[in-house]
């Protein structure tokens, strides 16, 4: 655990940038430090490992303060992963990988098979391991950062915004690397950003600074979105808040339609009449092939021949409510297929399903 | 005599012995200045980057020191190290390779990017480890580059040393010029040519070996 006491930071220059900030980061769980620029966020961050020193108050670590510490052998228990990787341009990406397993003094097979174990296991090629770091893409670069800050398996690991640099799908694959990895892992991480959506998808609990480095306030996501604790919290979250909180609430809360859902192989005159305007047609499988419109239904012959509309689907298990209502904007007949993990569909969200389950959530809690 | 070939052929193989020593003395000459410079500009350059105030100074006076002309510093050096010695066209030199190799090094440093050094630190580098394990590798194309520049004016400027009685292959331009007479002069510049194109081949070589990492840099 990594505890915050009373800690005060102020520069030389009278800047101050952490204002008696007083948190605990658990064990085991991922604590986001979010907020505007300059609110002192990296500050904060490098007061855990020593790279800044408090000017007030005290950084413990498991109850140890750590300038207790000598900061070398700190450093070398904490992982480190910044915004350009800072990987060592003339060390090849084994090596870099392996850089405070070296530092620990192991010996240099043992290290480079620790190397290349962490390189497949951040999902690299491991063909890049002979390469350069300029011969890798920023966002290969960034794993190989994620894997070299997890080489000597330390227990904590500090992030300070790892994954803004990349363009956004080489962003959301990160984030989901990163969240498997820590379900594997269990480290303790403390991860800097300045984006709320990141803070809420990644955090167990999301620290909000203000300005001049005040704690505004600190909470799992889900209360955080629900319950903002002040005017300038409300505003960080910005308006996008009610959307957000759709993330955490699971696809379980929202009812389905089996009805609405036909095999292929499935006479088209017997649907003809029906009152649905869509049918989602599904393969031989139970997987999902498109929307049939039940007015353009030829008079004979199956569903086979049919021109079938693009459709939308969410993993019930796994996808949240906000997954479920991007899937109903993607099908013509604003309906979302829920999908088993098999990818085998279950029955069809309907819009009146997922208002009412709309209505729920927001009876729930009041922001 | 007005038929004259401009090479005479005849006159570089009599002389040939007497041109392979001028040829020796001239690497020597200007190989030693280099290497003393590299090693004298390491840690000066070093204590220029960890006290940045004495780096202007430091650079004044190197500059300086570079503008005055060659062949004055060479005659006001001969009462302390002598005429038609060594010393006398090499300590200069090392003057004027420092000029161009002090820089080299603190920009060298300089080109470590912040968030490497950061990286660094946080991983749990001591301050002498990460100076010799990451930032002298990472300065080595620009290091190397500067050494290129020392190098070629090291190799032309100790002809200069002809004039006072020590200049390698210098010592042919002045007999040519004295006795109008052109064999050794083009025997001379070839060489320095050559030797010049040699060392700076060799210091490309020698960049493309050390640095295969450095893409933008490793033709600067
Ligand atoms: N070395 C320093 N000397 C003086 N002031 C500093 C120094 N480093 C940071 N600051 C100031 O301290 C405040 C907090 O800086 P910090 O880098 O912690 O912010 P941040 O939250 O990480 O911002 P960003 O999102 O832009 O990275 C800022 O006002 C900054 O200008
Ligand atoms: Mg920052």
């Amino acid at each position: 655990m990594i505890t915050f006491d009373e800690v005060t930071k102020r520069y030389a220059d009278g800047t101050v940038a952490v204002d008696r900030l007083t948190l605990e980061a658990p064990t085991g769980e991922i604590t986001v430090f979010v907020g505007p620029s300059g609110c002192g966020k990296t500050t904060s961050l490098r007061m855990i490992n020593r790279m800044i020193d408090p000017s007030e108050g005290r950084v413990l670590l498991d109850g140890v303060d750590v300038t207790t510490i000598d900061p070398p052998t700190l450093r070398r228990g904490i992982g480190y992963v910044i915004q350009q990787a800072g990987l060592f341009p003339h060390r090849k990406i084994v090596d870099n990988v392996a850089t405070v397993p070296y530092l620990l003094g192991w010996d240099k097979k043992k290290a480079r098979d620790r190397a290349m174990e962490l390189l497949e296991r951040v999902g690299l090629d491991l063909k890049l391991a002979g390469r350069y770091p300029f011969q890798l893409s920023g966002g290969q670069q960034q794993r190989v950062g994620v894997a070299r800050a997890l080489a000597a398996d330390p227990p904590v690991l500090l992030m300070d915004e790892p994954f803004s640099a990349v363009d956004p799908v080489v962003r959301t694959s990160l984030q989901e690397e990163l969240l498997r990895l820590q379900a594997e892992l269990n480290k303790t991480i403390v991860f800097v950003t300045h984006d709320i959506d990141e803070a809420v998808k990644l955090g167990d609990r999301v620290a909000v600074l203000r300005v001049g480095g005040h704690l505004a306030q600190l909470d799992d996501p889900a209360t955080l979105l629900s319950r903002p604790a002040d005017d300038f919290v409300r505003e960080f979250l910005g308006r996008d808040r009610g959307i957000r909180r759709l993330s955490f609430v699971s696809g379980h809360e929202v009812g389905l339609r089996a009805d609405l859902t036909v095999p292929v192989s499935t006479e088209t005159a017997g649907l003809r009449d029906t009152a649905e305007p869509w049918l989602a047609v599904l393969d031989e499988d139970g997987r999902p092939l498109g929307w049939a419109r039940t007015d353009d239904l030829p008079a004979s012959g199956t569903l086979a021949g049919v021109p079938l509309a693009p459709y939308g689907t969410f993993d019930r298990g796994r996808d949240s409510l906000r997954a479920a209502l991007d899937a109903t904007l993607l099908s013509p007949s604003g309906c979302a297929i829920a999908v088993d993990d098999a990818g085998r569909a279950e029955g069809v969200v309907t819009r009146e399903a997922l208002s009412e389950a709309l209505d729920r959530v927001a009876g729930g809690a009041h922001a | 005599m007005r038929e004259e070939p401009l090479v005479r052929w005849d006159w570089i193989g009599r002389n040939w012995p007497s041109i392979q020593s001028l040829l020796e003395d001239h690497v020597v000459m200007s190989l030693v200045p280099i290497v003393v410079g590299l090693l004298v500009a390491l840690p000066l350059g070093l204590a220029c980057v960890r006290w940045r105030g004495i780096y202007q100074p430091t650079m004044s006076l190197m500059n300086v020191t570079y503008s005055l002309p060659s062949l004055a510093v060479f005659v006001m050096l001969i009462p302390v190290t002598g005429l038609a010695t060594r010393a006398t066209v090499i300590v200069p030199l090392v003057f004027y390779s420092l000029a161009v190799l002090i820089p080299a090094v603190v920009d060298g440093l300089g080109s470590v990017p912040d968030h490497v050094r950061q990286s660094a630190v946080a991983m749990g580098f001591t301050p002498l480890r990460r100076l010799l394990l990451v930032e002298l590798p990472i300065a080595v194309p620009v290091v190397l580059a500067g050494l290129r520049v020392a190098a070629v004016s090291s190799i032309s400027l100790v002809s200069v040393g002809a004039l006072v009685g020590r200049g390698g292959l210098g010592y042919l331009f002045i007999d040519g010029w004295q006795r109008q007479f052109y064999t050794p002069i083009i025997v001379g510049v070839v060489l320095v040519v050559l030797l010049a194109a040699i060392a700076d081949a060799l210091l490309v070589l020698a960049q493309r070996l050390l640095t295969p990492w450095s893409r933008a840099r490793g033709t600067a």
